[in-house]
C-alpha cells in the first residue's frame, strides 16, 4: 500500500491520571475496527498486568489503525499513548516529540488539574497542535461549559466547540476522528533527505531482540539497510520493520518520512536503543541529530535484598531480565550487616520503585526486603572531592564534609481554595518555598513551590490527598541541586549499629524523625527474652530512645484437646513469623521494620 | 494386658454459641440431633475391626455442649462402646456440661451410664464477664449444677474458667479463682481466651472488646497460679491443675500421644503413628455414608518424635528420657541435644535424672521453645 504523508496523521493522547485517555484510546481502536467489542480487553494500550491494575501507563505504547473519514478518505491514524506519570517525564517528552498533535482529553466534571497543564505546557513545548476533548459529560456533576472556560481561560486554547464526549459510554467518538484528520497537520519531512528517526521507546522480545519503536521523521527505512544509533555511535544491520497492530507487530516492507513503526537489528541490549536517541543511516547519515536526548539518571535509591538471602542469585536474574525492558533502571551489587547481600537500585521516582518492588515479587516470586528510598545528594569533601552518594552508609566522616547538596524539585499544586491553608502548611513543612500562588477562577488555586526532593519522596502525595480530601492535584519536575544543613540518622537496636535503617535528613527535622523512628520501630520489634534498647543517633550522639520491654509470657494456653494438628499450625505460625527475621546481634527483627522510616506521618 | 484405647465423642450442638467458640459447634434442630447419633453409632461400628481386641481406657463426651441433648443419646453410644471394646478397669468417662443446661434427671442418668467425671464450663464467676463471652448462663446457674452433682454423689468435678476476657481485672480473676477454689472442685482448668478468626469477637474492635492489657494479663496470670497453690492444686499441665490423683487422664493420653479414636464431625484420632481426622461440617459428616477424612497422616519417625516433645513438654512432669528411647530407639540428646542445650542455658528448660522439662519461667515462655521442635 502506496501511503500518502497527508494522509497519516501522528498524535497523543493527554490528561491528567483518571480523566478518562485510556478509554478514549480504546474507543478511537474500536471505532476504527482495529478492534471488535469481543476484542477489546478493557484498554489495549496498557499492556502489563499492573499497568491495568493501577489504571495508569508505564511505557509507551503505539498502535495504528485507519479511518475512513467523512470525506471518504481513509487515514492512517497512529497513537503514540504517553506513560501518565511524573516519574516518566523524559519518556513523555520524547513520545510528544514523536507526534505532530494532540488531544488533551478533560473531566468536565473536574476540569483542569495539575497534570492537566504540565503535561498541555510539554506539548505546546514541543510545538504539538493541542485540541481539547471534554469527557466524561454524562456525569450528573459534569458541566462542560464552566470546563470550557477554563481551558480557554488558563491554558489558551479554544474550547467553545470541542468535542462533548463520554469515552465510556462511546457518544462524541466520531467528532473526535473527525477533528484528528482535520485538527492534526500532516507529518512534515521528506522521503529523499538523509534518514533520521527518533526513538520513543523499545522493548526487549527474546526471538527478535530488542524493538526500537521510532518516528521516521526523514527517509526510509527498509530490511538490511545499516543503521548508526547517534548517541551511543554503534551501527547494525535492520532485520525487520514493521507497523503495530492492536497488541502485535505487524512486517511491512518500508518505513518512510511522516511513518511510525519499528525495527529489529538483532540488538542484545536494551542500554543500546536509549529513548530520545536519533537512529540514521550508517552509509548516509543525517548531518544531526534530532534535539532533546539526554541520558536519564535515577533520582531515587533504596537498597533491595532478598527476603530468603539464599535467593540472592534469582534476585540479580530478575533484575537483569527487568533491566532488559526497561533501561532507566539501574542496580549495583551492596552489602549490609543487617541484611547480607543485595543491590542498591536507582529508579525515576517512588512510582518506579514501587512497580519494580512489585514485578519483582509478583513475576519473579521473589519476597523482598527494601530499605528507606533516599535521594542522589552530593557531598563536597574537604579535600575537594564531590561523591554523589546513593546509599547513607556510604557517608564519609564529618570531619571530612565541606557541605551537603540537596536535589530541589519545582512542583505545581492545584487545589481548591477551601483546602488552601492546610497545603500550604504542608509545604511549609517540608521545607517548601512558595514562589507563585495564582487563582485559576474564583475558587482553585495554582501553587508553585520549590521543595525538597526528600521531602516529597516518601508520603507528600498520599498527606497531599488526605488534607484536600482527595481534591488537590500534584506535578513536578527537577530543578536543581541546593545546599542544604544534612545529617545522617543512625538507629541502634540493642546497641548495634543496623545500616539499613540509616537515613539522610534535614538537620532540623533530626531529632523528631529519630524519636518518631524508634516509636516506629518499638511497635515493630517483638518482645525478646531480654530488654532491647532503641537508639536514635547523629554522629554517635543518642537523640532519642525507646525499649522494647523483655517477654514474659508466651504460652499456649488453650484446649485443642486431640486435634495435635491445630496446636502444631500455631506454633508453625510463630516459627513462619520468626523466618520473615533478620537476625542483628541476638535480635529478630520483622523485615517490614526496614521500611518503618516511610510511615512516621502516619497517625 | 489388653492394648488400651482412649475415645473421645464430638457433640457440637449447643444451645447458643458463644462469642469467642471456634471449636466445630452450633445450634441443630432435633432431627439433625437424632440423624448426627446415628451417624455417629454407624461410625463407631464401622471402627469395630479396629478396636474390638481393645481395653477402653477412658471415654470423653466433649463438645459443643454434650449436656444439651437427651442423656439417652449419651447412653446409647457408651452401650455401643461397651458393646464393641468393653471398658477397662476404673474407666474414666468424662461429659463436658454448660450450667444452663443441667437438671437432676440428666444427672442421675449420666451417673446410671457409667459416666464419672464430670467438667462444667463455668469461664467466671462474675456476671457481666460471662455476658459478654455470650455465656448463656450465671454464675448461680453454676452453682444450681454444680450443688446438683455433689449432692447426687459425684466425687471428681472439673471447672473450666477462662482469663484475658473482656471487662477482666485483676480483682475480677482473683475472684472467679478464689470463689471456685473455695467450692474445692477435683480439677481445674484455666485457659486463655485467644481471638480466633470467624468468631463474633474476632470481627470486633478491640477497644469494643475490653480486653485486659498485656501487664494486666501477666499479673493474672500469676496470681491464678498462686491462688491454685494456695488452695492444694497442683499445676500438672500448662493450663490444668488437680488435686492429688485428680488429673484427666483421657488429656493425659493426647499428652503422651497415646492412641485414640475421636468419632463424630471434626473429631481427631491418633493410632501409633497414624493421626487422622473427620470431615469439619456436620451436615457433611452426617451425609457421609462411609468415611470421610479432613485430616489423614501418615506421621514418620521425625514427625512423630516432634509431636512427642511439643505435646509431652506440656505436661509439668515433662517427658522421661527413659521413655523416648523406648519409643524411638534414640536417644533425645542425640536428636534434640541443640534446642535442649540452648535452651537450658536461657533458663527455660531443664533436666534432673530422666526428665526433660520446663523450668517455672520456661513455662510461662513455652511457646519459644515448643516452636523450635515443630
Amino acid at each position: 500500500m502506496n501511503i500518502q504523508k497527508d494522509h497519516i496523521r501522528n498524535f497523543c493522547i493527554i490528561a491528567h491520571i483518571d480523566h478518562g485517555k485510556s478509554t478514549l484510546a480504546d474507543r478511537i481502536l474500536e471505532k476504527t475496527g482495529l478492534l471488535t467489542e469481543r476484542e477489546m480487553q478493557d484498554q489495549v494500550l496498557d499492556n502489563m498486568e499492573l499497568e491495568r491494575e493501577r489504571g495508569i501507563t508505564i511505557k509507551s505504547q503505539a498502535v495504528r489503525t485507519v479511518y475512513r473519514a467523512k470525506n471518504g478518505e481513509e487515514y492512517i491514524l497512529n497513537l503514540i499513548d504517553t506513560p501518565g506519570h511524573v516519574d516518566f517525564n523524559y519518556e513523555v517528552s520524547r513520545s510528544l516529540a514523536a507526534c505532530d498533535g494532540a488531544i488533551l482529553v478533560v473531566d468536565s466534571a473536574q476540569g483542569i488539574e495539575a497534570q492537566t497543564l504540565a503535561n498541555v505546557y510539554l506539548a505546546m513545548e514541543h510545538d504539538l497542535d493541542v485540541f481539547p476533548v471534554l469527557n466524561k459529560i454524562d456525569l450528573p456533576s459534569a458541566d462542560p461549559d464552566r470546563v470550557a472556560n477554563e481551558i480557554e481561560d488558563v491554558i489558551g486554547i479554544e474550547a467553545m466547540d470541542a468535542p462533548r464526549i463520554s469515552a465510556k459510554a462511546g457518544t462524541g467518538i466520531d467528532e473526535v476522528l473527525e477533528e484528528i484528520v482535520n485538527r492534526i497537520p500532516e507529518p512534515a519531512g521528506s522521503e529523499s533527505e538523509p534518514l533520521k528517526c527518533l526513538i520513543f521507546d523499545s522493548v526487549y522480545d527474546p526471538y527478535k531482540g530488542v524493538i526500537v519503536f521510532l518516528r521516521v521523521f526523514d527517509g526510509s527505512v527498509k530490511a538490511g539497510d545499516s543503521i548508526r544509533f547517534m548517541a551511543t555511535g554503534k551501527t547494525d544491520e535492520v532485520v525487520e520493520v514493521g507497523y503495530f497492530g492492536a497488541g502485535r507487530f505487524i512486517p511491512c516492507d518500508e518505513l518512510s518520512a511522516g511513518m511510525v513503526g519499528y525495527i529489529t537489528a538483532s540488538i542484545k541490549d536494551l542500554r543500546q536503543t536509549r529513548v530520545g536517541d536519533t537512529v540514521t543511516s550508517a552509509d548516509r547519515p543525517c548531518k544531526e541529530a534530532l534535539p532533546g536526548y539526554k541520558k536519564v539518571n535515577p533520582m531515587v535509591y533504596c537498597g533491595v535484598y532478598p527476603a530468603d538471602t539464599k535467593r540472592y542469585p534469582d534476585l540479580r536474574d530478575a533484575l537483569e531480565k527487568l533491566q532488559l525492558n526497561d533501561a532507566s533502571l539501574s542496580y549495583e551489587p551492596e552489602t549490609s550487616v543487617a541484611l547480607g547481600f543485595g543491590f542498591r537500585c536507582g529508579f525515576l521516582g517512588l512510582l518506579h520503585l514501587d512497580i519494580i518492588t512489585e514485578r519483582l515479587e509478583r513475576e519473579y516470586g521473589l519476597e523482598l526486603v527494601t530499605t528507606a528510598p533516599g535521594v542522589v545528594y552530593k557531598v563536597h569533601k574537604t579535600d575537594g572531592e564531590v561523591i554523589e552518594l546513593t546509599n547513607p552508609s556510604n557517608l564519609p566522616d564529618v570531619s571530612e564534609i565541606d557541605y551537603m547538596e540537596e536535589p530541589l524539585v519545582s512542583a505545581q499544586i492545584m487545589v481548591s481554595t477551601e483546602f488552601l491553608g492546610s497545603i500550604i502548611s504542608l509545604c511549609q513543612e517540608r521545607r517548601g518555598v512558595q514562589k507563585d500562588m495564582e487563582y485559576m477562577e474564583e475558587t482553585r488555586v495554582m501553587l508553585k513551590y520549590d521543595l525538597p526532593l526528600n521531602e516529597i519522596i516518601y508520603d507528600f502525595f498520599d498527606a497531599l490527598k488526605s488534607r484536600s480530601k482527595g481534591y488537590a492535584s500534584f506535578d513536578y519536575e527537577m530543578k536543581e541541586y541546593v545546599r542544604s544543613e544534612l545529617v545522617k540518622l543512625d538507629i541502634l537496636i540493642n546497641r548495634e549499629y543496623v545500616d539499613a535503617l540509616s537515613f539522610i535528613v534535614f538537620k532540623d527535622s533530626a531529632y523528631e524523625r529519630g524519636s518518631k523512628m524508634c516509636a516506629k520501630l518499638k511497635e515493630e520489634i517483638p518482645r525478646h527474652l531480654f530488654e532491647i534498647p532503641i537508639q536514635a543517633a547523629v554522629g554517635g550522639r543518642i537523640i532519642a530512645r525507646e525499649t522494647v520491654k523483655a517477654v514474659r509470657k508466651d504460652v499456649l494456653a488453650k484446649c485443642y484437646g486431640g486435634d495435635v494438628s491445630r496446636k502444631k499450625k500455631l506454633l508453625e505460625k510463630q516459627k513462619e513469623g520468626k523466618k520473615k527475621m533478620r537476625e542483628i546481634g541476638n535480635v529478630q527483627i520483622p523485615q517490614k521494620a526496614f521500611l518503618s522510616v516511610l510511615k512516621l506521618d502516619e497517625e | 494386658m489388653k492394648n488400651e484405647i482412649s475415645v473421645y465423642v464430638h457433640l457440637p450442638f449447643c444451645v447458643k454459641k458463644c462469642r469467642y467458640c471456634d471449636f466445630l459447634s452450633g445450634v441443630f434442630d432435633d432431627d439433625l440431633v437424632a440423624s448426627y447419633i446415628e451417624r455417629l453409632l454407624g461410625e463407631i461400628g464401622f471402627y469395630e475391626k479396629l478396636i474390638f481386641d481393645r481395653e477402653i481406657k477412658t471415654v470423653y463426651f466433649g463438645g459443643g455442649t454434650p449436656s444439651a441433648i437427651p442423656p439417652s443419646f449419651i447412653n446409647t453410644i457408651i452401650k455401643k462402646l461397651n458393646g464393641i471394646s468393653g471398658f477397662g478397669n476404673g474407666c474414666e468417662i468424662s461429659i463436658e456440661m454448660n450450667p444452663g443446661t443441667v437438671n437432676e434427671e440428666k444427672v442421675k442418668a449420666y451417673l446410671e451410664c457409667g459416666i464419672n467425671r464430670f467438667s462444667i464450663g463455668l469461664q467466671s464467676v462474675n456476671d457481666n464477664e460471662l455476658a459478654a463471652l455470650g455465656r448463656i448462663h450465671s454464675y448461680d446457674d453454676f452453682l444450681y449444677a454444680y450443688d446438683l452433682l455433689r449432692k447426687n454423689g459425684v466425687s471428681n468435678i472439673n471447672v473450666d474458667l477462662m482469663t484475658g476476657i473482656p471487662h477482666e481485672t485483676v480483682s475480677s480473676a482473683v475472684r472467679s479463682l478464689e470463689s471456685v477454689c473455695r467450692l474445692d472442685p477435683e480439677h481445674i482448668s484455666v485457659y486463655t481466651l485467644i481471638l480466633e478468626e470467624g468468631t463474633v469477637f474476632y470481627g470486633m474492635e478491640r477497644k469494643d472488646l475490653d480486653l485486659p492489657d498485656e501487664d494486666t494479663g501477666f499479673m493474672i496470670y500469676e496470681e491464678t497460679h498462686r491462688i491454685l497453690k494456695d488452695h492444694g492444686f497442683e499445676r500438672y499441665e500448662i493450663s490444668n491443675f488437680a488435686k492429688k490423683g485428680y488429673e484427666c487422664r483421657h488429656n493425659i493420653v493426647y499428652w503422651e500421644l497415646g492412641d485414640y479414636i475421636g468419632f463424630g464431625a471434626g473429631a481427631a484420632s491418633r493410632l501409633g503413628m497414624h493421626r487422622f481426622s473427620n470431615i469439619h461440617d456436620v451436615k457433611g459428616y452426617i451425609s457421609s455414608d462411609g468415611l470421610r477424612l479432613e485430616e489423614d497422616l501418615q506421621l514418620n519417625e521425625t514427625e512423630c518424635m516432634s509431636e512427642y516433645l511439643i505435646m509431652g513438654l506440656r505436661m509439668i512432669r515433662g517427658i522421661s528420657m527413659r521413655s523416648f528411647k523406648k519409643r524411638f530407639g534414640r536417644e533425645l540428646k542425640d536428636v534434640y541435644g541443640d534446642i535442649i542445650a540452648k535452651y537450658e542455658k536461657e533458663g527455660l528448660l531443664s533436666i534432673s535424672d530422666d526428665r526433660l522439662k520446663f523450668t517455672p519461667r520456661g513455662l510461662d515462655l513455652s511457646n519459644i521453645v515448643l516452636k523450635e521442635f515443630v
